[in-house]
């Protein structure tokens, strides 16, 4: 293996449905190198290995367009086994382990060592007997050289997290002929001290001549382990440098950095204070998989419009299912100072909330439903609107003309783009899906609005529109707003005040005219100024 | 990291509960068996004979679903197409007037082209309605059944020639209702008769054993279908299989090609149903033409689940402890309910009663236990994460 050994990604561009998330990048990785790949959620980092990578989410969405060079040849990767025969392996964010299987059969997963039989000289190599010993050996020496003491023969299911990312490496060292490896946000689910063995397995890999690009939201241990640093925004290159000229507040900023365009928002009559909450949140902890909260205190204001923004993974979709009682929570939670149900949706909604759900197609919508339906049917079931006069609540008829008048209204001043109030949603784009979702929050008349990613999966036209639409409800009506989002740029756009979660807990409130250095900061948990929502 | 410390050592009746409730739906039947045989005052000779007869003569079909439910295909009620390829060869078979041994070893030779072709066609289906496989295979044996019907009914006399009258309906066309299959009847069941004759009768004294007649030959292959498939888990494309039934993305990650799994673990299945359902006709001795195959889905499939096979996971034990368990109350409920009862037709009701109710019990049985131990595995992960939580700061 010679020190010219070159992974070279030219002029990579992907699109999702009209979606560009990666443009012309350009990236190239030598043997024994660590390169440190940083950026924003959605900023096209796992993209941009997937596509290394060959994995079928690529070539099931169209592909890519550019090159990717090995030894300066350009070579086809079109799915896994191709990129596994190049020498290029990849520790995937979600791990790729089967439950069932024991560690060693993971590690030689399609890979198994075999013995001939009777049968397979017949019928071929695939009946061949797994040799069940040299598989066990080899795993075992996977994983010492990881300095992993554990039974190889153990299932993977019930294993620590911990562990798990330790066997997906030594199922990609246990290849012989590996050259280049991926990691894909390897510490997010490690505790400090197994972080801490990874970085170091890391450097003793690319000691022995492996190359490394490595994707993580961990400012320091980027600074710790890496020879080169790219920084993407936005699919785009931003800016590449080498480790003695990076800092942790560059690279904060250099991530998050985007100029903000902050237009003028109107003003109110009385500015929300503290001394007024509108709800507060104690020890809120909510089982949400994937983005667990693990105990939150908060006070929003009556009248603003409060952000809650963090990376994927670290809790802040969870708040709002939490309070509005889709996900298993607990703590105290009381909004007007009269305490909310957190086992209910019904009770969350009685007392004045609304919740926009981030899983449009699965909670917001009844997919098959007209528009109008959608509109109406939760002020039907919970303030029983739009239901004409009768005597048993639960057998009284829709009043068809009030809810097309109501939906013909939201049509106009929403400006949903469909042939009319009886088109069902599943056919609207988007954008105009959401605005029915936001339609259907505003008819509950709620004096407080969750948000959440509002603007995912949407074209920029729209996405201005809607954030418009919030701001005016705010304004004009005052409802207060708690809006959670992936993308800074936009809660910094519209909010008050921005909560920024790290790991199940919020560990700041900033304006949102704090710099960008803050926010960056916030993102990777440090908080600078020392006062905690 | 540190390693964990192993759990307490449970005490013995909770290690007996555990068991218990792990196989809750083979206990259950077993209980249901027992009643009925007590209920029926039944002849345990006569019982014997009559579910020793059905083991040989059901095992391999119901062996025939191990391997898709391990590929994660579930339960392939595809069977059925398998089952309609062994006919297809019996019927060719019957045509040339082959006999004995000869005949039926021609006939699991013929059925093997026919099985491939189908069980190929069947996966193609499959393929494309991945996570639907059951309903989908359901509605693919109903299909199938009519373009069996079409060829045997329609086209033959006509489009395809037949020589031997007797086949024939009295019009000439179509293949008769029932097929008599006296020059292959039980040349399998018979084939070691030189050797043995399987007849078990005992006379000691008090203690009168028998008779009963071990159908010794498909009671080998039936051994011998167990052993490939356990050498089967055993090889790589077992594995691959394992794999695939697990989590088809992460194998396709590993680079196994998935489609092309699936669709030998179908095919090995069909062929196996089609050696499944001649074994089974030879044991009968006439066939239904146009409806012996169309139970055999159901019936493996409801003695697969007795034995307490899920749609996940499925071993030989599930296959033989299920044949035998719910053969058993297929003999004994008849009877029991006559018993009861006192009219003859109510007995002839249960039976018909038994077998779709037996998947009802056992699917149900199966969800009850599987929410039960996601509640408990809920509970574990719970701890789990409260030991996971991290310093701040």
């Amino acid at each position: 293996m010679s020190a010219s050994t070159f992974l070279t990604l030219k002029n990579i561009s992907k699109s999702y449905s009209g979606t560009h998330v990666l443009k012309k990048v350009n990236l190239s990785v030598k043997a024994g190198e660590i390169h440190s790949l940083l950026g924003e959620n959605g900023a096209g980092k796992s993209t941009l290995m997937n596509i290394l990578f060959g994995m079928p989410v690529i070539h099931e969405t169209g592909g890519y367009k550019g090159g990717i060079i090995l030894d300066g040849e350009t070579v086809a990767i079109t799915s896994p086994r191709d990129a596994m025969n190049l020498g290029i392996g990849m520790v995937h964010q979600e791990f790729m382990l089967l439950p069932g299987f024991t560690i060693t059969e993971n590690i030689k997963l399609n890979r198994e060592i075999t013995t001939e039989n009777p049968i397979s000289k017949i019928v071929g190599r695939s009946l061949e007997t797994l040799d069940e010993e040299a598989m066990a050996n080899d795993a075992r020496a996977a994983l010492q050289k990881l300095n992993l003491t554990v039974d190889e023969s153990l299932p993977i299911a019930g294993l620590p997290v911990g562990y798990m990312q330790f066997v997906e490496i030594a199922r990609e060292i246990d290849k012989k002929n590996v050259r280049f490896l991926v990691f894909d946000e390897p510490t997010a689910v490690l505790t400090e001290g197994e972080a801490k063995r990874l970085l170091d397995v890391m450097k003793r890999l690319s000691a022995e001549g492996i190359g490394i690009l490595f994707i993580t939201h961990r400012l320091d241990e980027v600074l710790e382990v890496s020879d080169t640093i790219t920084i993407l925004r936005d699919g785009e290159v931003v800016h590449r440098l080498a480790q003695n000229e990076a800092n942790v507040e560059l690279l904060a900023e250099l991530m998050v950095g985007r100029k903000i365009e902050r237009p003028t928002l109107p003003r109110r009559k009385t500015e929300p204070t503290d001394e007024d909450p509108i709800l507060t949140i104690r020890d809120l902890q909510v089982k949400m998989p994937g983005e667990l909260v693990k105990g939150i205190n908060l006070n929003v204001r009556r009248g603003e419009i409060l952000g809650i923004g963090g990376l994927a993974g670290h809790g802040k979709l969870g708040i709002a299912n939490g309070v509005m009682g889709l996900y298993p929570a607990t703590g105290k939670v009381r909004k007007d100072d009269k305490p909310v149900n957190l086992d209910s949706s019904k009770s969350a909604l009685e007392s004045g909330m609304a919740f926009v759900s981030e899983d449009r197609r699965g909670v917001g919508l009844l997919l098959t439903e007209s528009i109008e339906m959608n509109i109406a049917l939760t002020a039907m079931q919970i303030q029983n609107k739009f239901l004409r006069p009768g005597f048993f609540s639960a057998l009284r008829l829709e009043d068809r003309k009030a809810m097309r008048e109501r939906a013909l209204r939201f049509i106009e001043e929403l400006d949903i783009r469909c042939t009319g109030p009886t088109q069902p949603v599943q056919r609207l784009s988007g954008g105009n899906q959401q605005k029915v979702c936001l339609a259907r929050a505003f008819t509950l008349d709620p004096d407080l609005l969750w948000v959440s990613e509002p603007t995912r999966g949407i074209d920029i036209g729209a996405k201005q529109l809607v954030l418009d639409l919030l701001v005016k409800f705010n304004r004009e009506r005052g409802v207060t707003v708690i809006m959670t989002s992936s993308e800074l740029a936009e809660l910094r756009k519209i909010c008050d005040r921005i909560a920024i979660v790290y790991e199940g807990r919020i560990v700041g409130i900033l304006p949102s005219d704090a710099s960008d250095l803050e926010f960056g900061l916030l993102m990777a948990g440090k908080n600078t100024r020392k006062e905690v929502g | 990291m540190q390693e964990k410390t192993a759990p307490p050592t449970p005490r013995l009746e909770d290690r007996i509960l555990a068991v218990l409730s792990r196989n809750a739906v083979p206990v259950f039947f077993a209980v249901l068996c027992l009643g009925g045989i007590i209920a029926a005052r039944l002849d345990i000779n006569f019982l014997v004979n009559e579910v020793l007869a059905r083991l040989g003569r059901n095992s391999i079909l119901v062996l025939s679903l191990l391997i898709p439910v391990m590929a994660g295909l579930g339960l392939n009620f595809g069977i059925v197409i398998g089952a309609m390829a062994g006919q297809i060869a019996l019927i060719i078979i019957t045509h040339y007037r082959l006999t004995g041994l000869t005949g039926i070893c021609t006939a699991a030779l013929l059925a093997i082209p026919f099985a491939l072709l189908f069980g190929w066609l069947t996966a193609l289906v499959l393929n494309k309605a991945k996570g639907r496989e059951m309903v989908t295979g359901m509605i693919l044996g109903f299909f199938a059944n009519g373009l069996y019907q079409l060829v045997f009914l329609v086209l033959t006399g006509t489009v395809i020639p037949i020589k031997d009258e007797m086949l024939l309906l009295s019009s000439g066309i179509g293949v008769r209702n029932t097929v008599d299959l006296i020059n292959v009847a039980g040349s399998l069941d018979r084939a070691l008769d030189f050797l043995w004759n399987g007849l078990i009768l005992v006379n000691w004294g008090p203690l009168r054993l028998g008779p009963w007649r071990v159908p010794v030959f498909t009671l080998v292959l039936t051994g011998l279908v167990c052993a490939a498939t356990s050498f089967l888990i055993r090889t790589r494309l077992g594995q691959q299989m394992r794999a695939v039934g697990q989590d088809s993305r992460i194998a396709e990650v590993a680079g196994i090609n998935v489609d092309r799994i699936r669709t030998t673990a179908i095919i090995i299945s069909t062929i196996l149903a089609s050696w499944g359902q001649l074994v089974f006709l030879q044991n009968i001795g006439t066939m239904n033409t146009y409806n012996s195959h169309e139970q055999v889905g159901m019936f493996a499939i409801a003695a697969l689940l007795v034995g307490g096979a899920t749609t996940r996971r499925a071993t030989i034990w599930n296959a033989l402890i299920g044949v035998l368990l719910f053969h058993t109350l297929f003999v004994v409920s008849p009877l029991a309910g006559q018993k009861i009862f006192g009219i003859p037709q109510v007995g002839e009701y249960f039976r018909v009663f038994l077998a779709y109710g037996v998947i009802a019990v056992a699917l149900a049985l199966h969800a009850w236990q599987s929410s039960l131990r996601r509640k408990t595995a809920k509970q574990h992960g719970e701890k789990e994460n409260s030991l996971e939580s991290r310093p701040q700061d």
